[in-house]
């Protein structure tokens, strides 16, 4: 991968990554929004992170694929600030965050917007409370202004149209919609990156087209960097801009999506034949 | 790498019975030592912004408010029962009087504080470990990190509080309810003199008497908090570990309660010497 931007970044494995000297990461990059290098983490005896680099394009549709075990919700743990390495630098927009204390990070971490796998919605509160918690435990703000800003992500997010969806509990809506008022939490504090743990695990394959859609639209009409933790290989290829594969705890190859479908590495082969992907990439819908 | 350094050296039997009597002791003083960190960490945050008193209130009605109908019911047949058993005792010596006297004292210092943390363990402590299990393997609890929220502040903190507050609340309720079934049983049904009864209760029961099962109370609920929030916090897995918490929650609440009920009724002892 490139240190510095180019304009037709090939895929290219972590081990022929040139080193970026450490002056530059500390610096805001124009592209590049998070840049991770050298990431360890052990859990025992279990080395799951092995001196992870990776670059986040900012702005874009950053995918991270990889089969079960393979360390990607660890690695985006550590993108929150929720573990601490071993050893390795995060840096966002040039800040390195892994010697952050606790206040500092939770500062930071208003940047930042996630969408768990299945929504990780608050069972005890309704929808509204869901998404105006960031803003509650934040700010200071009236009820109105609340309000005022829930209904907007509401619409924007198609789910004003669900009958007496503000009152409504997470256990009364459907697995798309919670994925939706998910999102719709995340995106109220207006984050610049957001993550995404597996949005379409479980779903149908309609149910998995209308998230893809959701995340597409949502990256074009919020501009936010997205960075989307996935095994679905056919999403991957439809919505992403940038695929990586973390692969034994590095990331084995980086690069445009259409490069990646290409990549010669046997894992990335494997992937793309057991997904039988010839994928066209999808338009956002207006 | 010398070959003499790969051969495992063999344990003497001493060795090896010490490391299995030790594992159980490791394992306990472990096992302490989080749930100490957990209480510390918990008692810190009390002390720091932002305070959510909606969510101490939250937990004072469930554990308070909830569980005052089955407080209710035990209270007023555990009552009834011991003012039943103290007087067919009394009666082999003609004392029944002492009925009020023996069963209020008995309820302030013992029944009171025990059963009701008992109860609260059975419902409230049960529900706490369900509800942070459950919130722990749906990932609630990492959500909840991701907003900068602490979630020691905002889970265990006010359900420790809000059962060291309730506990002794709870306990007075119990108190009252059961007086009322032993007055039932006792001058009602067994004929005791409704005078001797109430004399003999006012005379032999003292403020201080209360005021040790308050405290009792108090440290109970402490207790059975600490130990649901603990089991329900840690919970790894899925639904069934869920479950395995919530049982280990009931049981390590219940068991600490009989526990501390030994040891802190000694502590007593020393401050609030009996009188006669």
């Amino acid at each position: 991968m490139p240190a510095s931007p180019s304009p037709s970044p090939s895929p290219s494995s972590s081990p022929a990554r040139p080193p970026v000297p450490a002056a530059d990461l500390t610096k805001p990059d124009p592209r590049w929004q998070i840049r991770i290098r050298g990431l360890n983490k052990t859990f025992g005896p279990q080395h799951v992170l092995r001196g992870l680099d990776l670059d986040i394009e900012r702005g874009k549709i950053n995918i991270i694929i990889g089969g079960s075990g393979q360390g990607k919700s660890v690695l985006m743990k550590h993108l929150m600030g929720l573990l601490k390495p071993d050893s390795g630098n995060i840096y966002v927009d040039g800040l390195d965050i892994v010697p952050l204390a606790d206040v500092e990070m939770a500062k930071l971490r208003r940047k930042f917007g996630m969408v768990f796998q299945y929504a990780a919605l608050f069972d005890s509160q309704n929808v509204v409370e869901n998404i105006a918690f960031p803003l509650i435990e934040r700010y200071k703000l009236s009820r109105d202004e609340i309000m005022a800003r829930v209904r907007e992500l509401l619409k924007r997010l198609d789910l004003d149209h669900v009958d007496g969806i503000e009152q409504k509990f997470p256990a009364e809506l459907s697995g798309g919609q919670r994925k939706r008022v998910g999102l719709a939490r995340a995106l109220i504090d207006r984050p610049e990156i957001l993550l995404y743990d597996e949005p379409t695990t479980g779903l149908d394959p309609v149910a998995t087209k209308n998230v893809d859609e959701m995340i597409l639209r949502t990256s074009h009409d919020f501009g936010v960097t997205s960075v989307v933790i996935s095994h679905d290989m056919a999403s991957t290829f439809r919505i992403g801009d940038r695929v990586s594969m973390l692969y034994e705890g590095k990331i084995l190859v980086t690069g445009p999506a259409q490069d990646v479908l290409r990549a010669p590495d046997a894992p990335v082969r494997e992937f793309v034949e057991m997904a039988g992907l010839t994928v066209p990439p999808l338009g956002v819908s207006a | 790498m010398n070959e003499a350094s790969s051969v495992p050296v063999p344990r003497g039997r001493l060795a090896v019975v010490g490391g299995v009597l030790a594992l159980p002791i490791r394992g306990f003083f472990g096992y302490l030592g989080d749930h100490s960190m957990m209480l510390w960490k918990a008692l810190l945050w009390l002390f720091r912004r932002p305070f959510r008193p909606r969510l101490f209130l939250e937990q004072m009605e469930f554990i308070g408010v909830g569980s005052l109908p089955i407080i209710l019911l035990v209270g007023f047949f555990s009552g009834a029962v011991s003012a039943q058993q103290t007087v067919r005792a009394l009666k082999l010596f003609g004392q029944e009087r002492f009925v009020g006297a023996t069963v209020g004292l008995s309820l302030a210092l013992e029944l009171a504080p025990v059963f009701t943390a008992l109860m609260i363990t059975a419902r409230a402590g049960s529900g706490m470990a369900t509800e942070l299990g459950s919130m722990r393997i749906t990932e609630q609890i990492d959500a909840l990190s991701t907003f900068a929220v602490n979630p020691v502040q905002y889970l265990v903190t006010p359900r420790i509080v809000a059962s060291v507050v309730m506990l002794p609340i709870m306990t007075m309720v119990f108190n009252a309810i059961g007086l009322i079934g032993a007055y039932i049983y006792a001058v009602i049904i067994a004929g005791v003199d409704v005078g001797s009864f109430i004399e003999h209760f006012r005379y032999l029961t003292d403020p201080s008497d209360y005021l040790q099962g308050a405290i009792k109370a108090a440290v109970f609920g402490g207790s059975l908090s600490l130990a649901a929030c603990y089991q329900g916090y840690n919970v790894r897995g899925g639904a069934k570990e869920v479950g395995l918490a919530t049982t280990r929650a009931v049981v390590a609440g219940s068991v600490s309660v009989l526990v501390l009920d030994f040891f802190v009724g000694d502590a007593l002892g020393t401050f609030f010497p009996f009188q006669s």
